[in-house]
């Protein structure tokens, strides 16, 4: 594009107006003024509009009482004393609930559906891309609105709830079980247990180092079990078993006791899981893909099981392939858990966005925040992808 | 070699046989139709836990889809008498008369009944620009762009709103609804992305610092935030930075939100096409002397959207799907005509809702699908040149 004036060549002999250098300056400069034009245009309406609505800006209204209710809090929060504050840490925390859920269900089903769809079983191959092609051609909040209206409202009410094993109970009302109430010593067997797993970390290291020295393979996984499940076993069988679980008690006209999931929010967390494990399953194919062919035939001439191929050869040259647009994915379903509002889960964008500006009506205050919000998760994410990314091409050579 | 061959013709040995053996077909349970399943089906354990596992779930899933779509489905009926159980005495599948008696409202929302073949010919026009452009052996393509990106949006225009100087009644656009919205948002979101990604793309790609700082983020920002916030500031902040008089109608708030943020997404897959474009293609074209534009015009371009087609194509799926979410802004496109017309008292049965959400499903599912068996084509097709 700049092309340079050839070394040597006496200068001036271009117009001015032809210099590329003045040109880039003269093009910068106008798209600056126009984008201060137009930001000015906005402010300057955007102040009058208020004036006029009787909107005062700023966040004053950040410490208000909220005074609505919300279905489901993770955090303590109560209507009439709690402020708007309060309501967006409550639905934030709701957003990361359901977010980090999906992440965990998604990324498991896509795993299996994605090695699925490459298996020699024809009949698995085709059920896996059945369901991919289905999924990823259904927009999510269609998905959403099924799950939700179509499914779990159409279970039966409280006093007809199918009976699940361990008093799981199922009804219109969401998902309902049995909830441990501890009752002192609790803290000491998960103290035991994550003493148990530093222990297994621990012995991995040093396994793994003497493998390296060695080559003798010590049992990892069962060991690592062992560690940190028998101290605690112990403890429980001396001390007996410091939970009681509230099982939900069928009564009148309502189940009472025990913890309850509420149908928005299972509906969406199997919305997204479902949906998004169908794009998981196409990036798990492709990373797969990726891995040439060469690589498993010279596991399987070195006389490795296909699972074991697949666990120690395969995958850990996929993933270098996988993680990056895996970590996209993660992104779309976080974003897509805003979707939460078409059905009613109290998630950021519904308490927030929905809610507290239609009481506040500080529309442009609200908007921001929340856009800041998932702006903030979406590059801090990105950062990470960046340090990872130049970390797998270091060890690439 | 030779010589073993001629000592061996000489000596004339007898019981080394001189010609191959024909080689014996695999045995019979390793061929055919039977070798094909125990290769498939039955070669390991875990493999035949797997095809247990799968026809047990087909045998579970498809009658009860097949019997709920069509072996009980109800054909015909004039209201939810027709779909009730405690009415019919049987069990009752899908209730198609409720989609029958709704089929105009999913198609044209509230549009006024006598204008609707105003709809239909924005139907036909939008059809003959589709094929126009897909159609790969179609006469004067670069005619069907201008027709597609030009006469199209303006000619519609004028036909869907009305221009009352020659005759056609405005209609108002919250009597918009349906598919003919889907269809807008997503056709609207397609025209202006295209172009605005172009540009945004270059502007990323630009020597100049403040066009790439704009450029990048725009881009940045906008997919790093969700569609619905997106969506959100179009419809409560737009009019807040227009003055009063000037204050878009819904339709057009949700089309500028969906419009800006298809954009951004389109500028990242356009930047993917012009990275893949070796650097002596733009050597070689400033070596002849061409200015920026006519570079990117005649010689980048081309190129780089070719190779993009696919991933444009799968943009538009997304955006496709996408429009669904202009239903939260309260937007009557085609899923929130269903949403509404399943709740509608007339035809209040159990199986209302799953009809009609197994109707919208469909209707995503058949275009979503053709498109990507489209950009699948259109893969292979370009690959083919690769693979000589």
């Amino acid at each position: 594009m700049s092309i340079g004036v050839p070394a040597g060549a006496a200068p001036g002999r271009v117009a001015f107006y032809n210099d590329p250098k003045v040109r880039s300056i003269a093009y910068q400069i106008a798209l600056c003024a126009i984008i201060a034009f137009l930001v000015y245009g906005a402010v300057d309406n955007a102040v009058v509009n208020m004036r006029r609505a009787h909107i005062t800006s700023g966040l004053g209204f950040w410490n208000n009482t909220a005074g609505f209710d919300i279905s489901q809090t993770l955090i303590r929060y109560d209507s009439q004393t709690s402020t708007y504050g309060r309501a967006f840490w409550v639905g934030l925390l709701n957003t990361l609930l359901v977010a980090g859920l999906g992440i965990v269900f998604a990324t498991i089903i896509g795993f299996i559906v994605g090695i699925g769809r490459l298996s020699k079983n024809w009949l698995v191959a085709r059920a896996c891309g059945g369901y991919v092609e289905t999924i990823r051609n259904i927009p999510l909040l269609l998905q959403l609105l099924f799950w939700y209206n179509g499914v779990l409202k159409a279970l039966p009410d409280v006093r007809d709830s199918y009976n699940l094993p361990l008093h799981i109970f199922l009804n219109n009302r969401g998902l309902m079980m049995p909830n441990p109430v501890g009752h002192g010593g609790e803290d000491a067997m998960w103290l035991l247990a994550l003493a148990g797993l530093a222990a297994a970390i621990a012995f991995r290291f040093w396994a793994r180092r003497r493998q390296e020295a060695t080559g003798r393979q010590a049992p990892v996984f069962l060991v690592g079990l062992g560690f940190v499940l028998v101290p605690a076993l112990i403890y429980v069988l001396i001390a007996g078993f410091p939970y009681t679980f509230d099982i939900p008690q069928r009564g009148r006209f309502n189940l009472t006791g025990g913890i309850s999931l509420a149908p928005e929010f299972v509906a969406l967390l199997l919305g997204l899981s479902i949906y998004t494990a169908a794009f998981i399953a196409e990036v798990v194919r492709a990373g797969i893909l990726a891995v040439s062919r060469g690589q498993s035939e010279a596991a399987y001439a070195l006389g490795l099981k296909p699972g074991v191929t697949l666990r120690l050869i395969v995958l850990p040259q996929a993933m270098r392939v996988i993680i990056p647009p895996l970590t996209s994915q993660y992104l779309n379903l976080t974003k897509n858990s805003t979707l939460a509002v078409a059905i009613g889960y109290p998630d950021l964008v519904q308490i927030f966005t929905g809610t507290v500006l239609n009481q506040t009506g500080q529309a442009v205050e609200v908007v921001a925040i929340t856009m800041a919000v998932y702006l903030t998760i979406s590059l801090v994410t990105s950062l990470a992808m960046n340090v990872y990314n130049a970390r797998m091409a270091l060890v690439e050579r | 070699m030779t010589m073993s061959e001629a000592d061996l013709s000489v000596t004339e040995l007898r019981f080394v046989r001189q010609t191959a053996l024909e080689a014996r077909p695999a045995p019979a349970a390793m061929r055919g139709a039977t070798g094909w399943l125990r290769e498939n089906f039955l070669s390991t354990p875990f493999n035949i836990a797997l095809t247990i596992l799968i026809v047990l779930l087909l045998v579970w899933a498809i009658p009860d889809l097949l019997r709920f779509l069509i072996f009980d489905a109800v054909w015909t009926g004039e209201n939810r008498d027709a779909c009730r159980e405690v009415v019919q005495h049987r069990a009752i599948g899908a209730c198609w008369p409720f989609v029958w008696e709704r089929l105009p409202y999913f198609i044209y929302g509230s549009y006024p009944l006598d204008q609707r073949w105003r709809v239909d010919i924005f139907f036909a026009m939008l059809a003959v620009g589709v094929y126009w452009l897909l159609w790969l052996e179609a006469p004067r393509r670069d005619l069907g762009l201008l027709y597609c990106f030009i006469v199209l949006p303006v000619i519609s225009f004028v036909l869907l709103h009305g221009f009352a100087a020659i005759g056609l009644p405005v209609v108002d656009t919250v009597l918009w609804g349906g598919a003919l919205v889907t269809i807008v948002v997503a056709s609207v979101g397609i025209v202006v992305s295209l172009p605005l990604g172009i540009v945004l793309a270059l502007g990323r790609r630009s020597h100049m610092p403040t066009v790439r700082l704009f450029s990048t983020v725009f881009i940045e920002f906008v997919r790093g935030v969700p569609l619905v916030t997106v969506l959100f500031m179009a419809s409560v902040m737009l009019p807040l930075f227009v003055s009063e008089s000037y204050s878009p109608d819904k339709l057009l708030r949700a089309l500028i939100g969906i419009a800006l943020f298809a954009s951004a997404y389109m500028a990242e897959v356009v930047r993917a096409g012009l990275q893949a474009i070796p650097k002596g293609q733009f050597e070689g074209a400033m070596a002849v002397g061409l200015g920026y534009w006519q570079m990117m015009r005649l010689i980048i371009l081309p190129q780089a959207l070719k190779i993009t087609v696919p991933n444009i194509v799968n943009t538009y799926i997304g955006l496709f799907k996408d429009t669904t979410l202009v239903f939260i802004v309260g937007i009557f496109d085609f899923l929130r005509t269903v949403e509404v017309s399943r709740i509608d008292p007339k035809w209040a049965t159990p199986v209302t809702s799953t009809t009609g959400y197994a109707v919208a499903a469909i209707f995503y599912l058949v275009f979503c699908y053709s498109m990507s068996r489209y950009a699948r084509a259109m893969e292979a097709r370009l690959g083919k040149g690769d693979r000589r």
